[in-house]
């Protein structure tokens, strides 16, 4: 069964009638393909008109879509080989980061990500994807690792955001989180980010400070989700609108266009129409693709030209007047 | 011990009507104390020794030596990149604070002496849109770096801070990697960084500068955490340990180096510079 977002629901109904009617001329001797093909070419033109317009807030659904690939969904398709490593050396492994060895069109790399859940049990094995300390520690040891072996880093952000547990106040994830920042910034191998669904916040950042930073088209990534940011500018809980959701969505720029118009991110990886899910195929293809492109450019550039030009980057993010 | 404090909070749940001004409650204990009582110790309860919040130019004033302090680049402003506006504008909310608080943002930086130590200092004021990290405050924090690092001068920051400021979107929440980034610059030059930990620090300046520091100092008893702590009962779905994001409990945990009173903390700092600077 596919699940639908609400803003799908005619291309859903088109969809049950296309599948109807293929059952119903299925070993009969009725022909009905010609009435399907031209309802697919209407599902198909549909569709194109409802993506090509999505709103902040739908993207943002899309996004978290439960459908969506996730990072172990895409790593055996961008690679040959992947060797899972566990653990962050101090206190437990974090099964909503996921990390480790892989060769990707040849190139020997280091792969880490964010890790939700499909299905209820597995959800909650994943937390959600939201890391606990451990998780950005243990995100550390494996770019380190990286470091000392000369390999670039890959980081697969998806997110809804940090943990906000007792035991993850309690073992410093606010410390893990800024480590990760500095270490990241000075990291002697090159590190490409890529935002395949939800970019929570410091959650998010502590995975993607690096030299290319790139979005799936439907991707968003923000400082507070919509919910959240909505709860604070209305000052009111519980009795929140989608309206409302949409609204602070709008006020955030949080999608891959805003991003790129701000000079945030370097580019937009695109999705196939109706989003990741529809063909993950053909959106792990054009991931791969932009990582290798990536990884030529940065490969011949001294370590020490890597960490200053990463320093120049994050320098000129700012809006600032004054001198 | 228990029952003292439970009669404690039974008086503070009674509705107490204050006269505007002359008495104050305690943010910590929710004893009503006398505000000249306040004023005369430093701000800081004389029933439990919390350390009320400060204006940056309070902190200014006791932390580096008299008429030391040289500020700079006091003339940056946000430009307001996403044209973000709830009830009001963005550009109208600063405004107001501006005439509110007296400040033109929630940091200001420049260069001082510590008992004779020349230092850069960064103070944050909690009454500039809760002390929120936005572009400005994060270049100031970026600048005050690469000023300590051309000057060899130690960096010290006093965070009071809600964390980054939601008005400036992904810009403020880029501000955490930027001053990292900055951070990590002073470590590779081999220049002492000192955090100092106001109440209350939380979220994105957690996260990022004030968990840095080579020393990280916090004041008794205020609050520093990243999640807040209502976040966090709704998630647990159960009440906190009393001292939860108290400094005694980062302290007991491992996370700062020590709690300082501040009537001692310019003798602290001046003494840890002495040390390792």
């Amino acid at each position: 069964m596919r699940y639908y977002l609400e803003f799908e629901k005619p291309i859903e109904e088109l969809e049950l009638k296309i599948e109807e009617l293929r059952r119903i001329s299925d070993g009969k001797d009725i022909n009905l393909s010609s009435e399907v093909k031209k309802l697919e070419k209407k599902v198909k033109d549909l569709r194109t008109e409802i993506f090509s317009k999505l709103t902040p807030w739908q993207k943002t659904l899309l996004a978290r879509h439960p459908d969506r690939p996730y990072t172990l969904d895409y790593i055996p398709l961008i690679t040959e080989e992947f060797v899972e490593l566990h653990g962050d050396r101090r206190y437990a492994d974090d099964k909503a980061v996921v990390g480790g060895l892989a060769s990707m069109g040849g190139n020997p790399v280091v792969i880490i990500g964010h890790q939700k859940g499909r299905g209820t049990k597995e959800r909650i094995r994943r937390n959600f994807g939201q890391p606990h300390p451990e998780g950005y520690r243990k995100a550390l040891r494996l770019m380190q690792l990286a470091e000392k072996f000369k390999r670039p880093v890959i980081t697969f952000i998806d997110t809804p955001g940090a943990y906000p547990g007792l035991g993850a106040e309690e073992r410093g994830q606010a410390e893990a989180i800024a480590v990760n920042l500095m270490e990241m910034s000075r990291l002697r191998v090159p590190i490409i980010s890529v935002v395949i669904g939800e970019g929570g916040s410091g959650g998010a950042l502590a995975l993607s400070v690096g030299d290319r930073l790139y979005m799936l088209e439907n991707a968003v990534y923000s400082v507070i989700s919509p919910e959240g940011c909505a709860a604070i500018l209305l000052r009111k809980e519980g009795d929140l609108s989608p309206e409302d959701f949409s609204k602070a969505a709008d006020a955030l720029r949080l999608t891959a266009g805003d991003l790129l118009g701000f000079r945030i991110i370097d580019d937009i990886i695109p999705e196939p129409t109706g989003g990741a899910h529809r063909s993950i195929e053909q959106t792990a293809k054009s991931i791969s693709d932009k990582i290798l492109e990536a990884l030529e450019e940065l490969r011949p550039k001294a370590p020490g030209k890597l960490v200053e030009e990463r320093y120049k980057r994050l320098k000129r993010i700012g809006s600032f007047l004054g001198e | 011990m228990a029952w003292f404090k439970k009669t404690k909070d039974i008086k503070a749940d009674k509705k107490v009507k204050i006269p505007e001004g002359l008495w104050v409650k305690c943010d910590s204990c929710r004893e009503i104390i006398y505000r000249k009582e306040i004023d005369r110790n430093l701000k800081i309860c004389p029933k439990c020794n919390y350390h009320f919040r400060i204006s940056a130019r309070e902190r200014i004033k006791l932390l580096v030596d008299e008429g030391s302090f040289v500020e700079m680049d006091a003339g940056l402003s946000s430009d307001d990149p996403l044209d973000f506006r709830d009830k009001i504008s963005y550009r109208d909310r600063m405004e107001e604070n501006r005439v509110r608080s007296g400040l033109d943002e929630a940091a200001l930086y420049g260069e001082a002496t510590i008992e004779g130590h020349p230092v850069i200092v960064v103070i944050m004021d909690f009454s500039f849109m809760g002390g929120s990290m936005g572009s400005v405050v994060g270049e100031k924090v970026v600048r005050a770096a690469e000023a300590g690092i051309e000057t060899r001068r130690p960096l010290i920051t006093v965070a009071s801070s809600g964390g980054a400021r939601m008005q400036e979107g992904m810009f403020s929440l880029m501000q955490m990697a930027r001053v990292s980034a900055a951070i990590g610059r002073l470590t590779d030059n081999g220049i002492l960084y000192l955090s100092v930990l106001a109440d209350p620090t939380f979220g994105g300046v957690t996260a990022s500068f004030a968990m840095l520091g080579d020393i990280i100092i916090a004041e008794p008893r205020s609050l520093i955490g990243f999640a807040g702590p209502r976040v966090i009962e709704q998630t647990i779905k159960q009440q906190l340990p009393e001292d939860f994001q108290r400094a005694e409990f980062l302290l007991e945990r491992g996370f700062i180096d020590t709690i300082v009173d501040r009537k001692d903390l310019k003798k602290t700092v001046s003494r840890i510079i002495e040390l390792l600077a």
